[in-house]
């Protein structure tokens, strides 16, 4: 902005024939020009911990050094030294403290400075504006879940769409059942923090139900300890519930071990011994998804898999029977509960999905039209 | 107050660290690191619990001599050798960095390279072009295939240009779909475990 409030003046003065000002008024724009023009600033959205620094990039420069100090007249320290970027963030700063910057550009055989910039304070900030889109999908989701799930209380009939994979599991279940041989259940490779594993801990509870209720065998190999408890728990809560706590083997709910291939390897191994008629594969999976699958189609076991990482669906679409898709995994247990509350939690989760998919195509319109509302509305999440 | 319990605490911290998300204040942002170095707290004393699961399931297994106990054996063996191999000579020791090297490291890659097996035999069920959309499969499969190698680009030029086509635009466009799906489930699932109505994971679905 200096520059140009120079160079305008500038003209000016040479219209007006003023010769010696305007020489004078050119060699404080040549100064100006030649100056890097930093700015300095409270970072947005953090905790009052730091401050930016960026400055337009310059292809006579790349390396940077910068300073700082709290007057502009006293000494300036050095706090950090860059190459090849155009920004730096100070995170060793007082909240409520004065800071001037300045910065030394260093390029092969040219060096030079800005000017000082500043005072500029660390603010701690309430709330991160850059997440406010995140929070209006949640807020509306939530609110479409909460909606439906009172109507559902108020014992309203809600159609719920059929998920095929889901409805099998019973069916799966019986099959282990009638040629007397028992049901494997494989809650994934990761641990309880995971969001798969705690919906495959929620299927699992239903899953014993029914293996409880027919007295067939459950298997359930896990590869974390954590998990392993937490199975243990869900396994023996559910054969109460039906009353068959006889049922309950603690040994069949075991852990093996956390080494991927080494789990897959104790896996495939109960599968080839124990010849299984149903196999779950119900959670979180890497690269062992298809050396389980295809074990278990070797050894004749219908299969019913359910993840939510994109990379591995196709191997499971490939080798089971079943396979539930992203979204299907989360909402499996509350399918398989039947209970209205639940079932509207379900429905309102169908609505949520609905909206985002027209605000999705309202965006991709808006897109091609121009108006980029949409865009600039949801691009804040990129900051 | 056996069930309420911990419905209160799910409640509370899960609560908590959502808010967290939004709220960038020194307080709200520690303790919800605190809650997660906690969590690493609890994984480590979970390693005892796994290697006692493991010692009680396989001795069980060993003396009432049920089928296939001599596995058993070896495993316990093995594992008892590994963890002294390890408290002797500390994890850069010799005869711990052999048995991982020599012995860990080979059983796992054999493991991992019966995957090239299994992906033809999948493919090779997966890619019959029974409806129409099984053979747009088989179509896609079978450019992507020819495209991904050399040979492709000397059949024809174009290969490679057709096999990024169908990566970047219809394969992500599927996957961001499958992933907006999930990510939706999630939250729902989420707000359930929150509320309290899906506490199947507790072991305490029915209530």
């Amino acid at each position: 902005m200096s520059r140009r409030v120079v160079m305008t003046a500038t003209m000016w003065l040479l219209t007006t024939r003023r010769i010696w000002l305007s020489f004078f008024m050119l060699l404080i724009f040549l100064v100006l020009a030649n100056q890097v023009e930093l700015k300095a600033y409270d970072t947005p959205n953090d905790d009052g911990s730091s401050i930016t620094l960026n400055w337009p990039e310059d292809t006579l420069y790349n390396n940077y050094t910068i300073f700082r100090a709290v007057d502009p007249e006293g000494e300036f320290e050095k706090v950090g030294e860059i190459a090849d970027r155009t920004s730096y963030v100070d995170t060793n700063v007082a909240g409520g403290q004065d800071y001037y910057y300045q910065i030394e550009a260093h390029g092969a055989d040219v060096a030079q400075s800005s000017g000082v910039v500043g005072p500029v304070r660390a603010v701690s900030h309430i709330f991160n504006t850059s997440r406010i889109n995140i929070a209006v999908c949640i807020i509306v989701l939530f609110a479409a879940i909460i909606y439906y799930i009172r109507r559902a209380r108020r014992g309203e009939a809600l159609y719920i769409r059929k998920i095929p994979g889901i409805t099998a599991m019973e069916e799966a279940i019986g099959r282990a059942t009638e040629m007397g041989k028992p049901v494997l259940y494989v809650p994934g490779i990761m641990d309880i923090d995971e969001p798969e594993t705690i919906a495959s801990m929620s299927i699992l509870g239903r899953v014993a139900e029914k293996t409880a209720e027919y007295g067939t065998p459950l298997y359930v190999p896990t590869s974390k300890a954590m998990v392993m408890s937490m199975a243990q728990q869900v396994v023996k809560e559910a054969a109460i519930r039906v009353g068959r706590p006889d049922w309950f083997n603690i040994d069949n709910v075991r852990y093996l071990t956390d080494d991927q291939f080494g789990y897959v390897s104790a896996v495939d191994g109960i599968m080839v011994r124990e010849k299984p008629a149903t196999n779950f594969y119900l959670g979180k999976f890497y690269a062992e998804s298809l050396i389980l699958a295809e074990t278990g189609f070797s050894t004749g076991a219908i299969q019913i898999a359910g993840t939510a990482l994109p990379d591995q669906l196709p191997f499971f679409v490939a080798a089971c029977d079943y396979t539930l898709i992203g979204e299907e995994l989360y909402a499996a247990s509350a399918y398989l509960s039947q209970e209205p509350v639940q079932l509207g939690s379900l429905k309102g989760q169908d609505v949520g999905k609905l909206i985002f998919v027209i605000v999705v195509i309202l965006g991709v319109l808006d897109r091609i039209i121009g108006f980029d509302v949409m865009y600039n509305l949801f691009s804040t999440a990129q900051q | 107050m056996k069930q309420t319990l911990p419905l209160i605490i799910v409640f509370a911290f899960g609560f908590f660290v959502i808010i967290a998300f939004f709220i960038p204040l020194g307080a709200f942002q520690s303790a919800s690191q605190t809650f997660e170095t906690w969590y690493t707290g609890v994984l480590a004393f979970f390693v005892f619990i796994g290697i006692f699961n493991i010692v009680k399931v396989n001795a069980n297994k060993i003396q009432r001599r049920l089928s296939d106990w001599q596995y058993s054996i070896i495993l316990l063996l093995f594992l008892i050798l590994m963890m002294g191999a390890g408290f002797i000579g500390g994890p850069e020791g010799g005869l711990f960095n052999y048995l991982f090297e020599h012995m860990q490291i080979p059983l796992g890659a054999t493991m991992f390279s019966l995957l090239a097996f299994f992906v033809a035999s999948a493919a090779f069920r997966a890619f019959r072009a029974r409806t129409p959309e099984a053979t747009l499969l088989l179509i896609a499969a079978v450019i992507v295939m020819i495209g991904r190698v050399p040979i492709g680009y000397y059949i024809w030029r174009g290969f490679p240009g057709v096999v990024e086509w169908i990566m970047n635009v219809p394969n992500t466009a599927a996957k961001r779909g499958i992933l907006f799906g999930a990510d939706l489930g999630l939250i729902s699932m989420a707000l359930r475990v929150l509320l309290g109505i899906e506490r199947s994971y507790m072991g305490r679905g029915g209530e």
